[in-house]
């Protein structure tokens, strides 16, 4: 199917949401939509990848902010934490969805997994554009400023900030386990990715966590097996 | 406008000399300025929650020993445009451009709280911009709550999160809630519990907005208090300790003053740079400059007066 595009409110600003694929049909739980997040710089596929073929729900792609089609913010302050919030839109407008995370898209996908459990079912983490972030401890100090941009994706203080965001192990297994005390799935987080910076390999390393390549990552949250509690 | 009778004066505070403001990156930032024009500058940088006019009284001491004192609203505070995304980095950035904005050569910085942390920050990246900073409680040394266990800890944290998202959810119907100027310092008052009402009714009306509803604080309402996201103390004493220019800090020691950092000086004195002053005030609260303007100015100018 040729792509389908909304636009979500985000404050001021709007979020481009892209909708790459339609439910098959069954209207049972497991036709909650997957919902891909790209890497840093990056946008949504243009079509809906082959990795996501055995997906029975519908197939969502979103941009995030200062990045493809969605709105460039004045004068950034870019955070992961915010760019949660630009999924969080996409949960309160669609409901429940597994997540699929490139770079950057992965370590977002990690937080709102640990922010909003129950709307969560499930994260696969792989490989990308700004995995790393700025590393386990702040990197050399830098500051610059850029003029008032000309409203172009993707907005070049989101690179600079987002390349330089500090990721500690501890800060990601806090999240990890917000998600894992609430989740109704027996393995919420499974990692894909090959790269592994210190967050991802302190996640990987966690007993509760699976480990798989990307397209049985992902049909791991097809029929998931539930937590026993 | 509010009526004249719904204004406040307060002893020593004099509203600035000259206002304006500045660009960053498109978000305009408002500023205020008390003493000469062409007197040496000496930038002021807020703590969080607060507004350049909180220097009200502090400033004209400075100013009146012969210091053009500058001061600007954060972005979401004050008189600035509300910004679209808020960060600590943002804040560091918007300094630099303030400060570049108003000259080309190093002058003198002084931060309170939040503002002091920032600029510890922004000096290690740029130590240039700056020929003394000075420091007013800014220098974080610890966070913990040892009586909370970790699983207690991790689910206070989570509950911020999702605070925080359900308030960027609600964003666009967010507002100040309206109140008497009365009102508004009573609500206030338990972040600065050491400060006279008198004091916080007359910050209500050089900081808050009088509609039809009342008085609302102009601060964006999308923000709050402690923010969220990865932080340790340590990474702020790694750029003290880069310091290398004239650098006065003051700690208060009320262990109990709800903003307050709660640093002891033993924390901090290994991070000190070369021949930096360090002073400790067991009697005094986070607000140095609004509780003690006279004693705090005077120390400041004795700093002020030995450098080069």
């Amino acid at each position: 199917m040729t792509r389908r595009t909304e636009f979500l409110a985000n404050g001021t600003m709007r979020l481009a949401l892209h909708t790459l694929a339609d439910s098959s049909g069954a209207s049972d739980d497991s036709t909650h939509p997957l919902l891909l997040l790209h890497g840093l710089g990056e946008q949504s596929p243009a079509s809906r990848p082959a990795w996501t073929d055995a997906w029975p729900g519908a197939v969502l792609a979103l941009d995030f902010t200062g990045h493809g089609e969605s709105d460039v913010p004045l004068g950034g302050g870019y955070m992961p934490e915010t760019l949660m919030a630009d999924v969080d839109a996409v949960i309160a407008e669609h409901g429940p969805v597994t997540i699929v995370g490139r770079g950057l898209g992965a370590w977002i996908a990690l937080l709102i997994s640990g922010a909003r459990t129950a709307s969560v079912r499930g994260v696969v983490l792989a490989d990308g554009s700004g995995l790393f972030g700025g590393g386990p401890h702040p990197p050399s100090p830098y500051v610059t400023v850029l003029g008032p941009g000309d409203g172009r994706t993707p907005d070049p203080y989101a690179l600079i900030e987002l390349s330089r965001d500090v990721r500690p192990p501890d800060y990601a297994l806090d999240y990890l386990r917000f998600a894992l005390e609430e989740s109704e799935l027996e393995t919420p987080v499974v990692v894909a990715a090959r790269i592994r910076p210190d967050w991802l390999v302190a996640i990987a390393a966690d007993v509760s966590v699976a480990e798989a390549p990307l397209v049985e990552a992902i049909g791991s949250f097809i029929n998931p097996q539930l937590a026993s509690r | 406008m509010p009526d004249n009778d719904q204004m406040r004066s307060y002893p020593g505070a004099r509203p600035p000399d000259r206002t304006g403001h500045i660009m960053s990156s498109g978000l305009r930032l408002a500023l205020n300025e008390w003493g000469a024009p062409d007197a040496p500058i000496i930038a002021m940088v807020h703590g969080g929650f607060d507004f350049s006019r909180t220097f009200d009284v502090f400033a004209p001491m400075i100013a009146e020993a012969g210091w053009r004192v500058v001061a600007w609203d954060a972005r979401g505070h004050g008189d600035s445009d509300h910004a679209q995304l808020y960060s600590w980095g943002a804040d560091v950035r918007d300094h630099m451009a303030a400060i570049t904005t108003l000259s080309d050569e190093p002058i003198v910085l002084l931060g309170h709280s939040k503002g002091g942390g920032q600029l510890l920050d922004l000096l290690d990246a740029r130590p240039g911009l700056a020929r003394a900073f000075i420091n007013l409680d800014g220098m974080p040394s610890q966070f913990s709550a040892p009586d909370i266990n970790d699983r207690e800890r991790r689910r206070m944290r989570r509950a911020d999160v999702a605070a925080a998202l359900d308030r960027r959810r609600r964003r666009n119907e967010l507002t100040r809630r309206p109140d008497t100027i009365e009102g508004l310092a009573g609500r206030r008052a338990p972040m600065n519990p050491r400060l006279t009402r008198e004091w916080l009714e007359y910050l209500v009306t050089v900081g808050a907005r009088h509609d039809a509803e009342g008085w609302r604080w102009k601060i964006d309402p999308l923000l709050h208090l402690g923010g969220f996201g990865p932080w340790r103390p340590q990474w702020s004493m790694d750029h003290l300790a880069a310091l290398d220019l004239p650098f006065l800090g003051v700690l208060s020691g009320v262990q109990d003053d709800p903003m307050g950092w709660k640093s002891r000086r033993g924390d901090i004195e290994p991070f000190l740079p070369p021949g930096g002053q360090l002073e400790f005030y067991d009697d005094i609260g986070h607000f140095l400059h609004i509780e003690k303007p006279r004693f705090i100015a005077d120390l400041v100018l004795e700093f002020l007066g030995r450098l080069p």
